[in-house]
């Protein structure tokens, strides 16, 4: 290369070279460019979401728990023997300890944290959640002690419209209880709606005398400490960090925030294949200019420089657009559907946008790389080009007479599988996705011997109109251009499809499992706590109408500190009294002494549970339970076990029920019998219990569904707006190109309408071509979400149901707007003389 | 007299006094030993207070507090939790030395219940979890203080029998007669023990005087805060002034006593006691201005007795507000004669109790 002169000198004609390109297009470098600032800003908006929601949560969590290093916690809402406070108090490397009494409360209809606790010794252990009354002389109201004070944080004192000194009634375990607001938490954490009583009150007038909740812990040596209490704790107690804490809250939602990055990815990789497409286009434009440059002398790296350069602009403006964009995007989607974009994963917690410098850094290189990426490939294959040749040749630079290599497609979809099959890490299907980038890499890079296969009996074909059969040869004998318009379509088309695929699977499987789960006439449900006691169910039993009513009891049960708790539900249960449990295994023969328990799948999924196991779950001290099988639920992510009604109350002794499920007698009227069974209530429960048909449930979940699936929606609708573009930007480009090809048919005898009749079919077939390679690339990538993906991030089955609507409306779509983008660019190149578009260049 | 208290202790005194039935303070009564030693929790506030002067073997001097207040809440008594602060304890131990010019404290509260508070009746026994101060069967009080700094375990052996203080035991403190306390003092401790400063242990010796005081109506609302001393003189007498200032300036109320000797007591009533500053120190940490050196005067039998009182050092301030105890100054301080502790209370915000 010694010879070559070096890049520098070349400067003054790459200049001319970049600059005159840009000059003469700039609605290709500013789609291209737009095509990355789209995927920057959703990626980079979807992670700020994520991000300054579970930093709002994690606020939250912190603000409730007073950020204390250390906690004893209570397995389930039953509490812990309040006899375990001065054994913990007095253990080795404890310095202080705070007892608290935690209750789910309301203040009319809003929700709070209620904590009693003793103010003296939280005011030691975890100071945020300490009150400090108002001060001044004139001041005579404040007792700390008092039974009827009450502290609001900020947040909460808002929601509920209150001022110091009002009197409110709160509302938690089933009990209203009067009070009196007589100070702030000035130190809670901002997010957070608490309030804090005296423990003593919080025993004694939400009835729970005897438990505590929780015991906070300030250390003097933490290592003691933890062996110490570990001797110590019963087994409905865990020793729990604050760590751990913030782990149990992000691991609920950190599946679904990876899958949304993850989709925001895939709107960034649809960029980079329009910059690949756009790119390749303006470089086989340009084969003739720079092939005249390298016979002046222009070293080959030069060419690949000029074009790498205009990749590394489009680049940095569309990074940098794209940053800004997503900022602004995601402070509305905060602004607008809160931090959990609608999914209810951070319920109640309202999040303020933090701005993560890594994250913007990170997705600007992503940008950046996909557009010098999509730039590089292109520049390589011409800088490869003989000048020579490429000098007379201004077309396809690929023989259509040799075959297209299948191979390499192949490979990457077979490795691609195969990393599919590999297992979940760290609770997250990394190998899932990989499995899927290389599928997808695979489908592409087959989209030539696939368009090939699929054009060469067509082009063998004899006879058809003219136009067709131009049309059809042309894309035949230009194989590159096609495969280069077809990449950006199939990459999009195949991701919109996937995930299209999964949703509707997913939502079919819900609607189907509502159907068998609510099977019941009538569902009660008892909220704040409130709770059945026996007597009220016998009186509701005894309402004229019902036939039989199922009650039953759910509660969250820790069993692990770092893990988000599990649902505890006992129900009539033994002997298969309970036809709504839709079992997916059962054991084939249970022990008579077992105590049986059924497992939801994603807590089989999660723990392990199989069935015939016995496991130990923390329900009055440490109860062996066998599994007896395993059920379907979406509902519960976390994992639920199900218990016999009969034996939790024999562990328990909790008479408590807070959910009632009603089979009524045929002919009876459902609201009728509703209002009925309400009116039997005690006077303090009436408001408290709300009443429900199955299909307003059914409609509410599906509702709740679709809310967490619309952000999904959203991203696969702009990766597919994204691709769209893409298809017409190729298309026009490709078509503007031709200008003299059009011209010479033109002189041949060819009408301007069979030239857009030509032009439409050739339109039409490449957009038909890339709709069913990404059809078909988008189901095997379906089945890698929804038989990898899903469980491995959600812990749930199910099986695929195919959306043939959306399947034919996308083919359609895309062969519709490709063919029409066509006609239209060639309205444009086939508006001058045929005269001078012939001239022009020879 | 005695005692600094507001935080909590404030807040537990002003709400709903209604509510609860305190036994009222009324002059006309006997104290009863060693049943008046232990607790009265029937009234609002009770407080044991140990102050004194300790020397090292190695001779140095050293002043030391050691505190135990009760306080009645008014809580519902028919709450059945075990939670409920029917009783509250509080704490509060301090050690003066004036070879770093620091005050080294530690405080301690908690409610009863659980074995974790305890302010017995019977005989002087109080004590928060690890801290606590009792009176044995042979009469020797006992303290055991471990606080982050320092810890005391000292052992205090009457000389002389307790002195009631008022009209046998009953003090007023402002101008309605209900605003009083029951009040005796031990002077003439004498102590033994062991004095841990980091970890360095030092048995020491000394004198010190015990508050013994319980109310439930202390401070008239126009009262801003105290003055208060006890001396013991080296001739075995003893003496306790105190004066109540009135916010705004000028005293609303005033007494104490002396011991002479030969046990013959001497009331002062509110003429014929008078504190006159005679120098001040200013808290950096807080802004408070204290008088730290006064002069105090007496009249006994028609003359004018006065002892001017000299802090062991000026910088004996305490900001207890994070154990529910209010900002104050506690200090040791010399006399010709004599030795013993000032209290000045209210400088850096009125009390309220």
């Amino acid at each position: 290369m010694a010879a070559e002169p070096g890049l520098l000198s070349g400067r003054l004609a790459l200049g001319w070279l970049i600059g005159g390109e840009w000059r003469f297009h700039p609605a290709r470098f500013l789609t291209t460019a737009i095509a990355i600032a789209v995927g920057v800003a959703l990626g980079f908006a979807v992670h700020l979401v994520n991000g300054s929601a579970l930093a709002s949560f994690d606020g939250a969590v912190r603000g409730v728990n007073g950020a204390a290093e250390l906690s004893v916690t209570a397995t389930s809402p039953l509490g812990i023997d309040e006899r375990l406070y001065p054994q913990v108090l007095q253990g080795a490397g404890v310095a202080d300890a705070s007892p608290v009494v935690r209750l789910d409360a309301r203040i009319g209809g809003n929700r709070l944290t209620l904590l009693g606790l003793d103010v003296i010794r939280a005011a030691a252990v975890t100071p945020s959640l300490v009150g400090i009354p108002p001060q001044g002389p004139a001041s005579s109201s404040d007792g700390v002690f008092d039974e009827s004070s009450l502290f609001l944080s900020r947040t909460a004192l808002e929601r509920s419209r209150l001022a110091i000194g009002d009197r409110v009634t709160v509302t938690a375990n089933g009990r209203n209880v009067p009070l009196r607001v007589v100070g702030t938490l000035p130190a809670a954490e901002a997010d957070a709606a608490i309030g804090v009583i005296d423990i003593a009150a919080a025993q004694w007038r939400f009835e729970r005398i005897g438990r505590i909740d929780r015991i906070d812990l300030s250390l003097s040596n933490r290592r003691t400490a933890e062996e110490a209490l570990a001797q110590l704790l019963p087994a409905d107690a865990i020793l729990s960090t604050a760590q751990a804490r913030g782990a149990q809250g992000s691991a609920l939602s950190r599946a679904y925030r990876v899958n949304l990055d993850m989709l925001a990815l895939v709107a960034l990789l649809t960029g980079g294949f329009l910059v690949y497409s756009a790119q390749s286009l303006s470089v086989a434009r340009r084969q003739r200019a720079f092939a005249l440059l390298r016979t002046l002398g222009m070293p080959r790296r030069a060419v690949v420089a000029a074009v790498v350069v205009e990749g590394v602009v489009i680049g940095i403006v569309g990074g940098a657009t794209g940053l800004a964009a997503g900022y602004g995007l995601a402070w509305s989607a905060l602004h607008w559907f809160g931090g959990d974009l609608g999914a209810g994963y951070f319920g109640g917690t309202a999040a303020r946008i933090v701005f993560q410098p890594a994250a913007a850094a990170g997705f600007f290189a992503l940008g950046l790389i996909a557009a010098v990426l999509g730039s590089a490939v292109p520049a390589r294959a011409a800088a490869r080009a003989a000048p020579a040749a490429a000098l007379k040749n201004a077309g396809d630079v690929l023989d259509p007479r040799r075959a297209v290599a299948w191979w390499p497609a192949a490979v990457l979809l077979a490795a691609g599988g195969g990393a599919a099959l590999l297992p979940a890490t760290g609770g997250l299907p990394l190998f899932g996705f990989l499995g899927m980038a290389l599928m997808l890499a695979g489908g592409v890079a087959g989209v030539p011997w696939f368009a090939r296969s699929l054009l060469a009996p067509l082009a063998r074909r004899r006879g058809g109109s003219v136009p067709a059969m131009l049309a059809i040869r042309h894309l035949h004998g230009a194989p590159g251009e096609a495969a280069t318009a077809l990449c950006g379509i199939v990459a999009s088309t195949a991701l919109m499809i996937a995930m299209a695929t999964m949703v509707t699977s997913f939502r079919g499987a819900v609607d189907t499992w509502l159907g068998q789960v609510l099977g019941a006439d009538l569902y009660l449900r008892a909220n704040a706590g409130a709770s059945f006691d026996p007597a009220t169910r016998a009186h509701l039993a005894a309402t004229p109408g019902v036939d039989r009513l199922a009650f039953s009891r759910q509660l969250p049960l820790t069993i692990a500190a770092d893990r988000p708790p599990i649902s505890l539900i006992a129900r009539p249960e033994r002997g298969g009294r309970d036809p709504l449990l839709v079992l997916v295994e059962r054991t084939s023969s249970l022990p008579a002494s077992a105590l049986p328990v059924w497992v939801s799948e994603p807590a089989q999924r999660l723990y392990g549970w199989d069935p015939g196991e016995t496991i130990i779950l923390p329900i009055a001290g440490r109860t062996r339970f066998t599994v007896a099988g395993v059920w379907r639920d979406y509902g519960r992510q976390a994992g639920a076990v199900l218990v016999d009604e009969a034996d939790y109350q024999r562990l328990t002794g909790d008479t408590g029920r807070d959910e009632v499920s009603a089979t009524l007698q045929p002919g009876s009227d459902a609201t009728a019998v509703g209002k009925a069974m309400t009116a039997r209530l005690p006077g303090a429960l009436r408001g408290q219990v709300d009443v429900t048909q199955p299909a307003v449930l059914r409609r509410l979940a599906l509702t709740l569904f679709d809310r967490s699936f619309a952000v999904t929606y959203l991203l696969e609708a702009v990766a597919i707006l994204v691709g769209l573009a893409g298809v017409a930007a190729t298309m026009s480009a490709q078509t503007i190109a031709r200008e003299r090809e059009f011209g010479m048919l033109r002189h041949l005898g060819l009408t301007r309408g069979q030239l857009g009749a030509m032009l439409a079919t050739e339109g039409a077939v490449v957009g038909l071509t890339g709709a069913l390679a990404g059809i078909g690339l988008g189901l095997v990538l379906a089945q890698v979400l929804i038989h990898v993906i899903n469980p491995q991030s959600f812990n749930w089955t199910m099986t695929t149901r195919v959306p043939l609507g959306t399947l034919f409306g996308v083919a359609a779509a895309l062969t519709g707007a490709s063919a029409a983008t066509a006609v239209l660019a060639g309205r444009r190149a086939t508006a001058t003389g045929a005269v001078q578009s012939v001239r022009e260049d020879w | 007299m005695r005692n600094a208290l507001s935080g909590w202790l404030a807040l537990v005194a002003v709400a709903a006094p209604a509510a609860v039935p305190y036994p009222v303070v009324r002059p006309g009564i006997t104290l009863a030993f060693p049943a008046d030693h232990g607790a009265h929790p029937g009234f609002r506030t009770e407080w044991w207070y140990v102050t004194g002067w300790l020397r090292t073997a190695a001779g140095e001097d050293l002043g030391f507090q050691v505190t135990f207040f009760r306080t009645r809440p008014p809580v519902d008594a028919a709450n059945p939790s075990r939670f409920t602060a029917r009783q509250v304890v509080f704490a509060h131990a301090a050690l003066s030395d004036p070879a770093t010019g620091r005050l080294l404290h530690g405080e301690r509260a908690a409610r009863v219940g659980f074995g974790l508070a305890r302010a017995r009746t019977g005989d002087a026994d109080i004590g928060i979890r690890d801290w606590r101060l009792r009176r044995t069967p042979d009469n020797r009080w006992t303290t055991q203080i471990f606080a982050n700094d320092f810890a005391l375990a000292l052992d205090f052996r009457p000389t002389q029998p307790p002195m009631p203080q008022g009209l046998a035991g009953y003090s007023r403190k402002g101008p309605r007669p209900e605003q009083a306390s029951y009040y005796y003092s031990i002077p003439h401790l004498r102590v033994a023990g062991r004095v841990r400063r980091g970890d360095r242990i030092v048995p020491v010796t000394g004198e010190a005087w015990l508050d013994r005081e319980w109310s439930s109506d202390y401070l008239a609302p126009q009262a801003e805060g105290w003055d208060w001393t006890g001396l013991n003189f080296d001739d075995g007498s003893a003496l306790m002034a105190f004066r109540i200032r009135r916010k705004g300036g000028g005293t609303l109320w005033a007494g104490g006593a002396l011991r002479r000797p030969d046990g013959i007591t001497t009331p002062l009533g509110p003429r014929d006691v008078a504190f006159r500053p005679l120098a001040t120190w200013r808290s950096g940490a807080t802004g408070a201005v204290y008088p730290v050196s006064q002069e105090v005067s007496i009249r006994v039998d028609g003359r004018i007795a006065r002892w001017r009182l000299t802090p062991m050092f000026a910088a004996q301030e305490l900001d207890a507000r994070r154990g529910g105890l209010p900002v104050y100054w506690e200090g040791a301080v010399r006399t010709p004669g004599g030795r013993g502790y000032l209290e000045l209370t209210g400088y850096n915000q009125a009390l309220r109790m």
